[in-house]
């Protein structure tokens, strides 16, 4: 092996000490950006994994889903704007189809929501099984904007589509003992594919005392700005008790039981001393664990006060006359 | 790696991903029909998040015998600060408007704002000392004893967010498990150290080295 000598090597051929240099900082500089971009890239790719999730499919919008802004005018409280259809489809608490406000939205596409029926029964004098269809046909839906106020302290104004609660009842004939109304939701993971967790124990379960049942504003719901309900939202049909928080307003109800006792609701089975049966908008009794005297408007900047009984105050105090309102919560 | 300004610069980039990535999703309109309330939510996520990458510090350090990861520690502690600090102002700010009133309110009521109060004000004397002139007018032992206080904010951290869910605990549990390892870490660590410090074992004999 010829080793050449150190001088049988021109000096011109010498690497130029520039940029023997810079190559260096551009291999390093290289390296250095290489990394940079990798890494960032990979935190990135971590942190809408591990915990940003929820929020990165985008959002289905509804059928044929109206102008929002056009909605708004068209159907707002006065002084309140109706929340964007968007944002009611897509900010749901629905623990069937996962405990975040995001799954529903993309999961309750699974519920099949025809054939479906809805029993009424127990102690009335004409229970029926009703086609979901018929009730709508029997009893004309109209449009109600109701204020809508979360127990954990955010708040919507909603156009539902609906008829009165009342109307059902009056044609069933409740009977004289009859104290109360129980609701379910539907429970089938094979037929409807609902539920798809085991947040709490199913079926959801929900109930109203008879006045409260009884009460003009207390509605079924089959439709949302005017459009059929979107899963998520309680497809095909759901309760509207528009001063209660919102858990009452149970969905995708398949049976109405006219009973004589409290009956069993899910938040109040699940933590007694955090959700009552009554479950009132009431500012001045807290959450054990939370304020209830404000409220976040979904799209307002600030928080908001909390209104007695959400505003209704008017219209359904009366149901309660007499009653200690923070032993009844 | 000789490089440690490199590492920390790297750690210093990557850790501003989150805020940059919650900056460019806000301003999409990517962050749900309650962008407040995730912003909240997030910022405290991070806060744990940090805790925890700044307790794992000296577990993996000694795991892999890796000495300068110790220098990316003070890093880590000050973004969880940084991530604490944004989280408590979106509280303060959005969902109180700078009330002081009815901030001092929530605290004696609300258990979880307190807790959460607690685990961020441990955070502050940990920020102030972090300095170089801090740690020598300290000095190393006092001032490693006043950094336990990290313990105490993490613990804090992990309860504030369990006493605040609804009813999924899973988050908080998941938070709870990891704090779990990483303190038990180090009650194994010193644990064994004090074994192997006792002049005597119980037989009278000096333990074997």
């Amino acid at each position: 092996m010829l080793i050449k000598k150190p001088d049988d090597i021109k000096s011109s051929e010498i690497t130029d000490r520039k940029v023997y240099a810079s190559r260096r900082v551009f291999m390093r500089g290289a390296a250095f950006a290489a990394a940079f971009a990798g890494s960032t890239a990979a935190t990135g790719f971590l942190y809408r994994r591990l915990l940003a999730p929820e929020i990165q499919q985008p959002t289905p919008s509804g059928k044929a889903a109206p102008g929002t802004q056009a909605a708004a005018r068209q159907w707002g409280l006065p002084g309140e704007e109706a929340t964007p259809y968007q944002d009611v489809t897509s900010y749901n608490n629905f623990y069937e189809f996962g405990t975040d406000k995001y799954s529903p939205a993309r999961r309750a596409r699974a519920l099949v929501t025809r054939p479906w029926t809805v029993a009424v029964e127990g102690l009335v004098n004409r229970p029926q099984v009703f086609d979901v269809d018929e009730l709508t046909r029997l009893f004309t839906p109209e449009d109600r904007v109701y204020r809508f106020r979360c127990v954990e302290g955010w708040s919507m104004v909603i156009p539902w589509l609906g008829f009165p609660l009342a109307e059902l009842l009056k044609r069933v004939e409740p009977q004289g003992g009859a104290q109360y109304v129980a609701f379910e939701t539907a429970n089938d993971p094979e037929g409807r594919n609902i539920p798809q967790t085991g947040a709490l124990p199913w079926p959801y379960v929900e109930g109203l005392r008879l006045d409260e049942a009884m009460h003009p504003l207390t509605l079924l719901a089959s439709g949302l700005y005017g459009e059929p309900l979107p899963a998520q939202n309680g497809a095909p049909l759901r309760l509207v008790v528009p001063w209660k928080y919102g858990f009452k307003s149970i969905k995708s109800i398949v049976r109405l039981r006219l009973v004589a006792q409290m009956p069993p609701a899910t938040w109040n089975l699940q933590a007694p001393d955090e959700y009552g049966f009554f479950s009132n908008v009431n500012p001045a009794v807290p959450h054990p664990r939370w304020s209830q005297a404000t409220e976040r408007r979904i799209g307002e900047f600030g928080r908001r006060p909390t209104l007695p009984f959400n505003g209704y105050a008017d219209e359904v105090a009366g149901l309660y006359a007499g009653m200690d309102l923070k032993y009844y919560f | 790696m000789k490089d440690i300004k490199f590492y920390k610069l790297l750690v210093f980039v990557n850790s501003l991903v989150p805020l940059a990535l919650l900056g460019w999703d806000w301003w999409r309109g990517q962050l749900g029909a309650n962008p407040l309330d995730f912003i909240t939510r997030m910022t405290g996520t991070l806060t744990l998040v940090f805790l925890l990458l700044t307790l794992a510090v000296t577990p993996l350090r000694k795991l892999t015998g890796l000495q300068w990861l110790v220098r990316l520690r003070r890093l880590l502690g000050l973004y969880a600060f940084f991530y604490g600090a944004l989280h408590l102002l979106t509280y303060v700010w959005f969902d109180k408007a700078f009330a002081l009133a009815d901030i001092a309110q929530d605290v004696t009521r609300r258990w979880f704002i307190l807790v959460g109060m607690l685990a961020f004000f441990t955070m502050l004397p940990l920020a102030v000392t972090s300095t170089d002139r801090m740690i020598k007018r300290l000095g190393g032992k006092r001032w490693q004893k006043l950094h336990r206080l990290t313990y105490v904010s993490a613990l804090a951290g992990v309860l504030h967010y369990y006493l605040l869910v609804k009813s999924d605990t899973t988050k908080p549990l998941v938070f709870a498990a990891l704090l779990a390892v990483l303190l038990g870490y180090r009650l194994y660590a010193s644990y064994s150290k004090r074994l192997k410090a006792k002049p005597l074992s119980l037989t009278g004999q000096p333990p074997p080295r």
